[in-house]
Parts: C-alpha cells; structure tokens; sequence
C-alpha cells in the first residue's frame, strides 16, 4: 500500500528535475530525485534499493538526453550506500543527516561530472557544487513530508 | 531480461548487484557516446517518459498562455498592422526570389550540378523543459513521426540554430550551436575561406580553430554553412567573427564569433530536409504565386 506513494513521490521528484525554472535558479535546484531516492533507501530497504536507483536514473538520462548510464550508475552508488547504512542513517540527528545528503550529493555531482569531462570538454564551475548545498537544506523538510504521508497511510 | 532482473534481485549480495550495475552503466555509455546503437531503447525509454516531461512543460506553457490572453487588443491590432506590412514585403521579395531561384536552377542544370537550393521545411517549437544543466541543448515538439531524423539541421529565421542529436516518437533533443560537442562546416561569405565552427559551452560564443596566420579573415565576417559533410546546406548564416588573434606561440589564429541568432531566445525553430525535393514548399510558393 506504499507502492502508490513510493510511485507518487518518483514521479514528482522527477517533474520537479525538469521543470523550467530561469537561468538563476537553475544553479540553485536541488537533486530532487536524489533526495526522494536516499529516502526511500532508508525507509524501505527491502524493496527500494540499487535496482530501482538504476532504472530511476536511467529515466532521468533519457528526460535530459545525457549519456545513457551517467545518472543511472551515479544513482545506483547511492542507493548502495544508503541500503548498506540504512539502519545507521536512521539513528542520526536530522542536521546529520542533512551532512550526509551533502556529502551523497558532492559524490553524486563528481560522478557525473566525471563522466562528462571524459565524454567531452565541459566546464566546472563553484555553481555546479550549488545543488549539493541546497539538497542538504532541503532534505529536512523531504524527510518530514514524506515520513508523515506515510505514516498517514500505514495508520 | 525480467529473469536477470529477478535474479540480480534475488539472493545476490547488494555489492554484487551494484558492481554489475556500474559495469553495465559503463559499458552503455561506451556504446552511446562511441555508436547509434542505444538509439533505439533511448526512442522507447523517451516516449516512455513523454508524459512526465509533458506535465513539466505545463507551469510554462500556462505563463505563456495567461500573459498571451492580457495582451491588450491594441498592442494585438499594432502588432498585426506591422506584420501585415513585413509581410507584403516579404511576399513581393518572395517573388522575385522565386523567379531568381528558377534562373539559377536553370543554370546549374546547364552546368550539370544537381545542389538544391530550397529545403522542405517543418515549423517545430520548444518544449518548455529544462534539459540537463551546463549543457546547451534544447527539446522540440516534433519528433520521429514527423520524420524529424538525427543529425537534422535546425535553423530560425535568421540563421542556424542547431542540429538533431535525438529523436523519439513526439519529441526531439537539438543540440545547440554552443554545445561543446557541436561543430559546423562554414565558409566566410565574403572570400569563400572554409573552416569549422566548433561550440565552446560558452552562451554566444564559438571557436573557429585551425586557420594559419596568412588567412583572410576579419572582424566583421559572416560565416555562412558551407555544406561540407553534407547535414548542413549551403549558405545559412552561422555567426559573425567578433575577434580574431594572432597568439606568437600558436601557429593558429584564435577567431572569437558569435551566432547570428539568439540561440536561447524564440519559441518556434525550423527543421529543415536538405536535399529533398520540395513538395510542400514549392506548393506553398505557388499559392502565393497565384494570388
């Protein structure tokens, strides 16, 4: 009975990866489908994990027309590393948690930066770090949201 | 494909399931950035995903709606008077341009070239989704179904724009002029001099890289497609040169320009087939003649 919330969430995270938002504030977006992603991975272990990373990341690949694999491999190291430390992310404080997004997402951002830079020429600047700074502050409130839907739903 | 995913999901160890993962996403990577080959899944996956980049595109398109319907009628009937003029014009243009067309296809049959010079075209227009960030690339609203092919020509009306780098059932991706991964056979207008204009990942500004001191070449240029390689035709408008530079330790000049058109500006693009002879246009050009 997640199974319609866990969809639910995915499909936003993703809307809100591709909508247009002005030059500005591009720089600023957070890693939607990243953040819902490392919830999930922490919630329900058993069912959300690498696999489901991969093909996520392979829709977000297609949606932006990047290489095929670039986000999916990223997203699957990260579903990896949240499953593996599930039970102990779960124990943090919330702010805690927000430095481990940050450094989930720095990971994240340096792997599909890497895959850039050997694909073809491209050029990083300090903006390109920016979605990691505000999907850390983000992430309490992803946290929040998402544990009291389901909460609602399990009651 | 469902049995490995059933048994990669099954009792293998997590690590296991993740290392054959990454050495999956490496390999498809390989293949995308070496081959066509994934072009096919990636034209499934895309129509897959149509719907969600469809409801994205939506906040957008309601702007646009909602200040297109508080334009005042005024502005509407000001707008309309200009463009009836600009039209006239245009048309008797068209006209003279149409017997000039004539002319020269005549000639070149007398020379025994076969180049084409009129295009048919197709009018497409942006998808209002933002695509992955610090790449230059936009998506259109024409895809496959309406022949848009990869590696397309995409030009606006004052110059060109990009080329199609993936199509899918509905929609398409353009790479932009100023993506690093762009390049484009030109020619300046007022010698002929070829070279190649590469992207720099720069908004407005692209490289043209590989000419030798000697070279004539000034600020000023127009630099038109040449039709080298064959995507594009000849003679669009690519971008002017804005600076040219003589560096005493490269034996290459470094030319600076900028694209005639404003390449993250305007909703509607056009595809256009070289080389395919003209039905729908020639159509239209006749119509406009009998009036």
């Amino acid at each position: 009975m997640n199974s319609l919330l866990v969809l639910f969430s995915f499909l936003v995270a993703l809307i809100l990866s591709s909508v247009p938002l002005p030059d500005i504030a591009i720089v600023f977006r957070p890693e939607w489908l990243m953040l819902v992603l490392i919830y999930w991975c922490m919630a329900i272990p058993g069912r959300i994990g690498i696999i489901t990373g991969w093909l996520l990341g392979l829709v977000l690949d297609v949606m932006y027309g990047s290489l095929l694999g670039q986000n999916a491999m990223a997203l699957a190291i990260v579903a990896y590393l949240v499953n593996i430390f599930h039970l102990r992310i779960r124990a943090f404080p919330i702010w805690q948690q927000s430095f481990m997004v940050f450094l989930l997402a720095i990971m994240y951002l340096t792997l599909t930066a890497w895959v850039r830079g050997v694909a073809g020429e491209f050029p990083i600047t300090w903006a390109y770090w920016m979605p990691a700074l505000t999907s850390a502050l983000v992430w309490p409130f992803i946290y929040i949201l998402l544990r009291d839907l389901r909460r609602q739903r399990v009651s | 494909m469902r049995e490995l995913l059933r048994r990669l999901g099954g009792a293998t160890p997590a690590t296991v399931r993740v290392i054959v993962l990454i050495a999956l996403s490496v390999s498809m990577m390989l293949i995308d950035h070496r081959t066509q080959q994934l072009e096919r899944l990636r034209n499934i996956l895309q129509t897959v995903v149509y719907p969600i980049m469809f409801v994205s595109s939506l906040p957008r398109e309601v702007i646009y709606g909602i200040t297109g319907s508080m334009e005042s009628s005024k502005n509407l009937q000001t707008d309309n008077e200009s463009l009836r003029q600009e039209n006239l014009l245009l048309r008797s243009r068209l006209k003279k341009l149409h017997s000039l067309e004539a002319d020269n296809r005549r000639l070149k049959r007398l020379l025994g070239q076969s180049e084409q010079i009129a295009e048919r075209v197709l009018l497409a227009e942006l998808v209002e989704v933002s695509l992955e960030p610090y790449t230059q690339k936009i998506s259109l609203n024409k895809g496959s179904r309406d022949d848009v092919y990869v590696g397309q020509p995409v030009i606006n009306g004052d110059g060109v724009i990009g080329q199609v780098v993936h199509t899918s059932q509905f929609q398409s991706t353009v790479t932009l002029l100023t993506d690093p991964s762009s390049a484009v056979p030109v020619m300046v207008m007022r010698n002929g001099l070829r070279g190649v204009l590469f992207g720099t990942g720069v908004r407005n500004r692209l490289a043209m890289p590989y000419l030798t001191a000697d070279a004539d070449i000034r600020i000023g240029d127009l630099l038109i497609t040449s039709g080298m390689g064959g995507r594009f035709p000849t003679g669009y408008p690519v971008a002017t040169v804005t600076d040219v530079k003589q560096e005493p330790s490269d034996e290459f000049l470094t030319i600076n320009t900028l694209p005639v058109t404003q390449l993250d500006h305007g909703r509607e693009v056009l595809l256009i087939w070289p080389g395919i002879a003209e039905t729908r246009k020639d159509k239209v050009l006749q119509e406009w003649d009998d009036e």
